[in-house]
């Protein structure tokens, strides 16, 4: 028995990254691995029968392209069988409340929903009443689980190929997230994982994008991106959210450009290896230059192909578990 | 309280001599079953199977003059238990599946050190058939442990042996655990508890 290999997982969902400890942001993403060797099989099928009879509901009440196919692929990758359920297509417009279209949903032996919903913590309170596995695939300005989760994948992988140490973790890893944190669920849930896995963050933006008490998480507040980006392993561009009003919180795009923008000029205060991230999708030109979205420090395009396969970890952890389901 | 210290006494059934006479045996006869040699490839079941495979493809090369690749099989993703929640039991952080040639028309022997309930060798068949179409899947295995659950036999095996409920089979490699040898464990219940 190689009982320091063995490690249970007790968690029915993942509803944020704060109720986690660092075991288990561990456990999944040593798990995820195995689930990326799937993805990437030169020959035959790209899929494993982990959830094979078991039904995948996405259940997204804001827009969102990437990580609902993210979510589709990585449940069909485990073949499961998915269902797809977006805001204008669901009854809560007719005015049944969430706990009721669950409800319903439920009656139909679901497995897992993945749940994207506008207002902090309706994944929580989902996820206290019903008897499915709820991830949450953000939920307004609180968490987005998963990203932090590929993030702090991604940059594990980045940190162990430059070293060419497979062993190496995060801990010392200085990561600097740029933009916009007050809204950002993606910078909340980054704060949470890389905090607990040891390693040492910055926030940077303008200071009405900044929370007030941010320091109280754990990281390091500046309004200054030179003093941010020096000695920084890992750049972390936040999307401005336009949708979200941010843009009424800074003078002008163009000022944001000019004190904020990760370019080709600002990239000179950081470290050679630093490595540029952006949770998608890019405002080209305003968070990230093009020449640096698409040069060579950009693992942009790994975070996307990581994403599946956090996924993947997520989904088979929750449902293979035998983690206890209410009812 | 009645303490319930039970002690672990072991048989030695292979010691590293055996266990090599055993891996040459069995690619001598791997050589010879197979006219069409360059078409094997080995697939070791993680974590022993690995070794034994390396061992045993380099004894293919010494007495073919090919030998054959090897690749890692996990078979992790392929339990059958895993409804009941296996996947909370045991993390996996042994390593993945990883193989860079076509299974395609290929022999492809699997070589694990036990072979028991026959579980993990289904899951290895369907692992592989997911990568293509074999033309055949051997099995060679060090020990039969004899407690089979699936009609599933190995083509080449080193030793055979019916264990009873408290005996388990240890195989220790120098890859792995630094020797090579086979146990055989047994669990004495003191008498006291017996009864009780």
């Amino acid at each position: 028995m190689e009982s320091a290999a063995l490690t249970r997982w007790t968690k029915k969902d993942l509803i944020g990254i704060r109720e986690l400890n660092r075991e288990e942001i561990e456990i999944i993403l040593d798990t995820t691995p195995q689930f990326l060797a799937v993805s990437q099989r030169v020959s035959g099928i790209k899929k494993v029968p982990l959830l094979q009879g078991r039904l995948v509901v996405n259940w997204f009440h804001e827009p969102s392209t990437r990580t609902r196919t993210s979510f589709e692929l990585a449940a069909k990758r485990l073949s499961a069988d998915t269902l797809s359920i977006t805001a204008s297509s669901s009854s809560t417009v007719k005015g049944e409340t969430l706990h009721d279209t669950l409800a319903n949903i439920e009656a139909m032996s679901t497995d897992i929903i993945v749940l994207r919903h506008g207002c902090s913590g309706a994944p929580h309170i989902l996820a206290a009443d019903h008897s499915s596995h709820i991830i949450n695939a953000g939920d307004g300005r609180h968490e987005h689980p998963t990203q932090a989760l590929l993030d702090a994948f991604t940059m594990r992988e980045a940190l162990r190929k430059l070293h060419g140490n497979p062993a190496l973790n995060l801990d010392n890893l200085k990561v600097a997230l740029i933009g916009d944190i007050e809204h950002s669920r993606v910078a909340r849930s980054n704060i949470h994982t890389l905090t607990r896995l040891g390693a040492n963050v910055t926030v940077c933006g303008p200071a009405t994008l900044l929370p007030r008490g941010v320091e109280k998480l754990g990281v390091t507040r500046t309004t200054d991106l030179r003093e941010a980006l020096k000695n920084a392993d890992v750049i972390y561009a936040l999307r401005i959210q336009r949708e979200r009003q941010a843009s009424a919180l800074f003078p002008s795009i163009r000022e944001y450009v000019k004190l904020f923008r990760i370019d080709r000029e600002s990239l000179r205060f950081a470290p050679d290896h630093a490595i540029v991230m952006h949770p998608g999708p890019i405002n080209r030109d305003l968070e990230l230059s093009t020449d640096v979205a698409d040069g060579p420090q950009s693992v942009i395009l790994e975070q996307v192909t990581n994403g599946v396969a956090v996924r993947m970890t997520v989904m088979h952890l929750l449902a293979n578990s035998g983690t206890s389901r209410i009812t | 309280m009645m303490s319930n210290a039970s002690e672990v006494e072991y048989t030695v059934l292979m010691d590293a001599d055996a266990v090599a006479a055993t891996i040459r045996r069995i690619a001598l006869a791997v050589a010879n079953d197979n006219e069409d040699i360059e078409s094997l490839v080995l697939l070791g079941i993680l974590r022993r199977g690995k070794p034994l495979a390396d061992r045993l493809a380099s004894h293919i090369g010494h007495v073919t003059g090919y030998r054959p690749p090897v690749g890692i099989l996990s078979t992790t993703l392929y339990r059958d238990d895993l409804h009941a929640g296996g996947a909370g039991e045991a993390v996996n952080r042994r390593g993945e599946t990883h193989f860079d040639f076509s299974v395609d028309g290929r022999t492809v022997l699997l070589v694990d050190d036990v072979l028991a309930a026959g579980r993990t060798i289904r899951a290895a068949m369907d692992e592989v058939m997911d990568y293509g179409r074999p033309r055949r899947i051997q099995l060679a295995c060090l020990i039969d442990r004899r407690c089979r659950e699936l009609p599933i036999q190995a083509d080449y095996l080193g030793y055979d042996l019916v264990t009873k409920p408290e005996e388990w089979v240890c195989v220790r490699l120098e890859e792995t655990d630094g020797e090579d040898a086979v146990l055989l464990h047994r669990r004495f219940i003191p008498s006291d508890d017996k009864g009780n």
